[in-house]
């Protein structure tokens, strides 16, 4: 393989109610600067860090999920630099006695399965946010926020492993999945996964992307990096080791430091904490471990016997999979997954939402009222799409849009009346009919139609047409 | 001196605030430099709820002065650095809650060693401590505001901390008690640190039934200091004749020793049975404690950056280049030579060869404590290897490193120890140390009571 990348994730446990070693709440988006602190993460003298066992027991979880070897035995390390986005001029991090040593994620590439091995996985604080006033380079001053600064973070470390930024993707993306299963996470929060990115090329040294902040920045990254690096080895230059950083404006990477600068982080063990004997959390996690993506397929398979892709595709988020259970408890499972897949999680994307929305616009249960009504013939296909649109964009109640907008089906006896007065009305058509016009059919099913005002469904129509004709 | 019991008998027949009024009228005249900063409207104001009743408590109406690197609400904690001259912390520490719950009136916070760094209180921003007994001799460190404040009479009790003898030296000097609590007994949420892992906020006082008291009061469980051992403190006094060790490896130059000599007869009279004990890990225990205690202040340390609170710069530059100015200006040399000490212990490459190193060294003190304090109840030295020196008399740091000999290796092995005064040489105080095992303070307590008594007669 020409192309070799490691990855360094960082994730905000941002599902936590309180931060890594205080009780200031993490619920900070949308607030004003400097309004979630306490001496504490603001690393004023005296203050002393103090352990959230949320956080180690939701590390744990994440660590059993990805398949590693959780650690009965773990310590927090100082890790030192000089950053003014940290208040105690070191991070608590971990070093020798991580979370958690090795582990693994599958992906589904194009050649089939492919296994993505960690190296390990540890825990340590968020440091507060730089902003400025206009924009970096005008801004005489940087402003600090530290409402971050001590979120509980996890870093899962990969092994050098993927072949191509695509593999990059797929990793991230099945990442978050397993992640909002366990639900310590919500990546639709500002930074609430940040990457580090390690990249080489045949002949070329490793270059490290620092700090890439969104997903899609991942792969574009990656695949600017790896142009360049081929490019330069095509010209008969070297690639040095170095450390880069993403301009996410531009998709480009620019030099930040050669490897001769790295820092050394003078790691010791944390003073202050005390070392965590985790066997006994390790056990109460076990306990409590949710089904996964892959456990859920197969009991989706087995209890509502869908069908391999519907229970796939269900399953690649835990609010879809959870929205179809709840449809499914009413109405019959393979039409809930059919309309939930094919339907409303397209109407979804296309307003770029997610299910979060559909809870808040169209609840399980008016979405299985609505596929009841469609099941008893009661409304069209064209009908439940409709509907689908109205409530996702301007809510209201499912059966009085139906009412309003006049989208109940008519009922069969009424559809044949229809069609007996129109063949009566039509002559000159149901002779052409018999002579073997087909056109003819379709213009008797149109009057129809034409007579519901498209509230009939022209399927069902036409059946009944060609049946009141043939008896003749 | 004033004891707690003669304070209280004063009390009976004059009213606190004036009281408290003749300790401040002390402090203005006296050229001991005791003290940072005083609080006198604050503590005339509890004088006066005394007054009128309104205080209660086992120190109620009693003046405290504390050591300057723990955190009082409200009121400047500077820790001796030009860094924090103008620092108001926003909290009490667990200590001062304690205190205020039990009616204590705190007087001021006390001149000490910038960042407890030092031996001598030298090293201060705000000017060196003079000795009660000889205001041309130190009057110890780190905890030299507190432990001259109680020699000149400027407090009934003081809190000092101790890292490597801060508390014990002081006392010693000052010819007061001093305790370092076994490391855990007392909650350092809010204590300023020099070196975590190696530290105890602890009680200094003119007696050792004060100093117990005070003890009971400051120790007992706080969820806000993860090493906190979550025990209460109770003293209980034991007449027991205990069985006490005699350290070889800790003595002291020619008069010292004499003293020490002396003050092992009187135990041996008084019925203790004596032995001699050698630790030969102690060869390493000065060297191993600076590097464990300045690898974790140039750490501690990296927060003042001008940046949030204390000294800073009007002037913006580049953030490595402010960085540097502020804490090239901030910080005195003592406290500079100590972070690049303990930088360099900690940086790639010399972390095994040096603080690794240093940690075995922990071990075999712990060990050799252990062992010995298997056969002994208590062990004893002279707390200082030398009488309190003339001001800017130790000008070579490594000499002045040399004079925590006898204190550190308690630090590391984190066993509680007690300086008490065995009278005066040439007219300047001699204190001896008594060490015990984790969590006896009651032992050593009782022990330093029955001393004390014969010592006051004898000496």
């Amino acid at each position: 393989m020409d192309v070799i990348i490691g990855l360094e994730v960082h994730v905000q446990l941002n599902k936590l109610k309180t931060k890594m070693f205080c009780p200031c709440s993490i619920d900070y988006h949308g607030d004003e600067p400097n309004t979630h602190v306490c001496p504490i993460c603001l690393g004023m003298p005296g203050a002393m860090p103090v352990l959230n066992k949320e956080a180690v027991k939701a590390g744990i979880k994440v660590a059993l999920a990805l398949n590693a070897e959780v650690q009965p035995f773990m310590v927090f390390d100082r890790k030192n630099y000089f950053y003014p986005d940290l208040p105690k001029g070191f991070q608590i991090s971990q070093y020798d006695h991580p979370l958690a040593w090795g582990g693994y994620l599958t992906i589904e590439t194009d050649e089939g399965e492919k296994k993505i091995t960690l190296k390990r996985i540890h825990m340590e604080e968020d440091p507060g946010k730089l902003s400025y006033k206009g924009s970096i380079t005008t801004a005489k001053y940087s402003l600090i926020d530290y409402n971050r600064s001590g979120v509980p973070l996890l870093e899962i470390v990969t092994e050098p492993v993927m072949n191509s930024p695509k593999e990059a993707r797929l990793f991230l993306n099945k990442l978050r999945i397993i992640l909002e299963y366990l639900d310590v996470f919500d990546g639709n929060l500002e930074g609430a996964m940040r990457v580090d990115a390690n990249v080489s090329v045949k002949g070329g040294g490793r270059v490290e992307i620092k700090n890439i902040s969104s997903f899609k920045g991942v792969e574009k990254a990656l695949t600017y990096e790896i142009t360049r690096q081929k490019n330069l080895i095509r010209m008969g230059r070297t690639v040095k080791r170095e450390t880069r950083h993403f301009d996410e404006a531009n998709n480009i990477t620019v030099s930040l430091r050669s490897k001769e600068e790295e820092q050394d982080y003078r790691y010791f063990p944390e003073p202050d904490l005390v070392p965590i004997y985790a066997e006994e959390l390790i056990e109460e996690v076990k306990q409590i471990l949710p089904e996964m993506p892959e456990e859920k397929r197969e009991r989706f398979k087995k209890q509502y016997g869908l069908s391999d892709s519907f229970a796939k595709v269900l399953v690649m988020d835990i609010k879809m999979a959870n929205y179809f259970e709840d449809v499914a408890k009413v109405v019959n499972p393979k039409l809930a997954a059919s309309w939930i897949v094919d339907v409303l999680r397209g109407e979804l994307n296309y307003r770029s939402k997610d299910f979060t929305f559909a809870y808040e616009k169209l609840k399980p249960e008016e979405m299985a009222k609505l596929l009841n009504y469609f099941e008893n013939g009661d409304i069209t296909e064209k009908g439940v799409v409709e509907v689908i649109r109205t409530k996702l964009d301007k809510g209201g109640n499912v059966d009085k849009i139906i009412e309003s907008k006049g989208l109940f089906a008519i009922p069969k006896e009424e559809i044949e009346r229809l069609c007996i007065e129109i063949i009566e009305k039509n002559k000159k058509a149901v002779e052409d009919y018999y002579a073997g016009k087909k056109q003819a059919l379709n213009f008797l099913v149109g009057q129809v139609m034409k007579a519901t005002r498209g509230r009939a469904d022209p399927g069902e129509t036409a059946k009944i047409m060609r049946i009141i004709l043939d008896k003749k | 001196m004033i004891t707690i019991d003669e304070w209280k008998e004063r009390l009976e027949s004059e009213k606190c605030y004036d009281l408290v009024c003749e300790i401040y009228d002390r402090i203005e005249k006296s050229k001991l430099n005791a003290y940072i900063t005083l609080c006198k409207d604050l503590a005339l104001k509890e004088a006066e709820k005394y007054d009128k009743g309104q205080k209660s408590g086992k120190l109620a109406g009693i003046p405290i002065a504390i050591k300057d690197c723990i955190s009082t609400k409200g009121i400047r904690t500077t820790c001796g650095s030009k860094m924090l001259e103008n620092y108001i912390p926003p909290f009490d520490a667990h200590v001062i809650e304690n205190l205020k719950r039990e009616g204590a009136i705190i007087i001021g916070k006390t001149n000490m060693d910038e960042f407890a760094m030092g031996t001598t209180t030298e090293t201060s921003y705000f000017g060196v401590v003079r000795n009660p007994y000889d205001l041309s001799r130190v009057a110890g460190g780190s905890s030299g505001g507190s432990g001259a404040c109680l020699g000149g009479d400027e407090a009934v009790l003081a809190l000092g901390s101790d890292t490597g003898g801060s508390i014990r030296c002081p006392a010693s000097f000052c010819g007061v008690v001093g305790l370092k609590p076994t490391y855990g007994l007392v909650s350092r949420y809010g204590l300023i640190p020099y070196a975590n892992s190696l530290e105890q906020i602890g009680p200094m006082a003119c007696s050792v039934k004060d100093l117990a008291l005070l003890l009971e009061i400051i120790a007992g469980k706080d969820e806000r200091d993860s090493t906190n051992a979550g025990r209460e403190f109770k003293f209980e006094y034991c007449s027991k004749k205990f069985k006490v060790g005699i350290v070889k490896e800790m003595g002291g130059n020619e008069e010292v020793n004499s003293r020490f000599e002396e003050a092992v007869e009187i135990i041996k009279n008084m019925g203790f049975e004596v032995g001699e004990v050698s630790m030969p890990s102690f060869k390493y225990a000065l060297a191993a404690y600076y590097i464990i205690a300045t690898g974790e202040a140039s750490s501690n340390l990296a927060r003042y950056d001008g940046v949030r609170y204390g000294f800073a710069l009007e002037e913006l530059d580049s953030w490595t280049k402010y960085f540097s100015k502020v804490r090239s200006l901030g910080f005195g040399e003592e406290v500079k030579r100590r972070i690049m000490l303990g930088t360099y212990a900690l940086s790639a490459g010399y972390y095994g060869k040096y603080y690794l190193k240093a940690l075995k060294v922990r071990t075999l003190v712990k060990r050799d404590f252990e062992s010995a304090l298997a056969k002994y109840d208590l062990l004893i030295s002279p707390t200082m290897p030398a009488l309190p020196f003339k001001i800017g008399e130790l000008a070579d740091p490594l000499t002045m490193y040399k004079m925590d000999v006898n204190t550190v290796p308690i630090n590391l092995a984190g066993i509680p120890a007690l300086s008490l005064p065995a009278g005066f040489i040439k007219s300047l105080p001699v204190g001896i140390q008594i060490m015990g095992n984790y969590f006896e303070e009651s032992k050593i307590l009782s022990f330093a009571m029955d001393l004390e008594k014969v010592f006051k007669e004898v000496f």
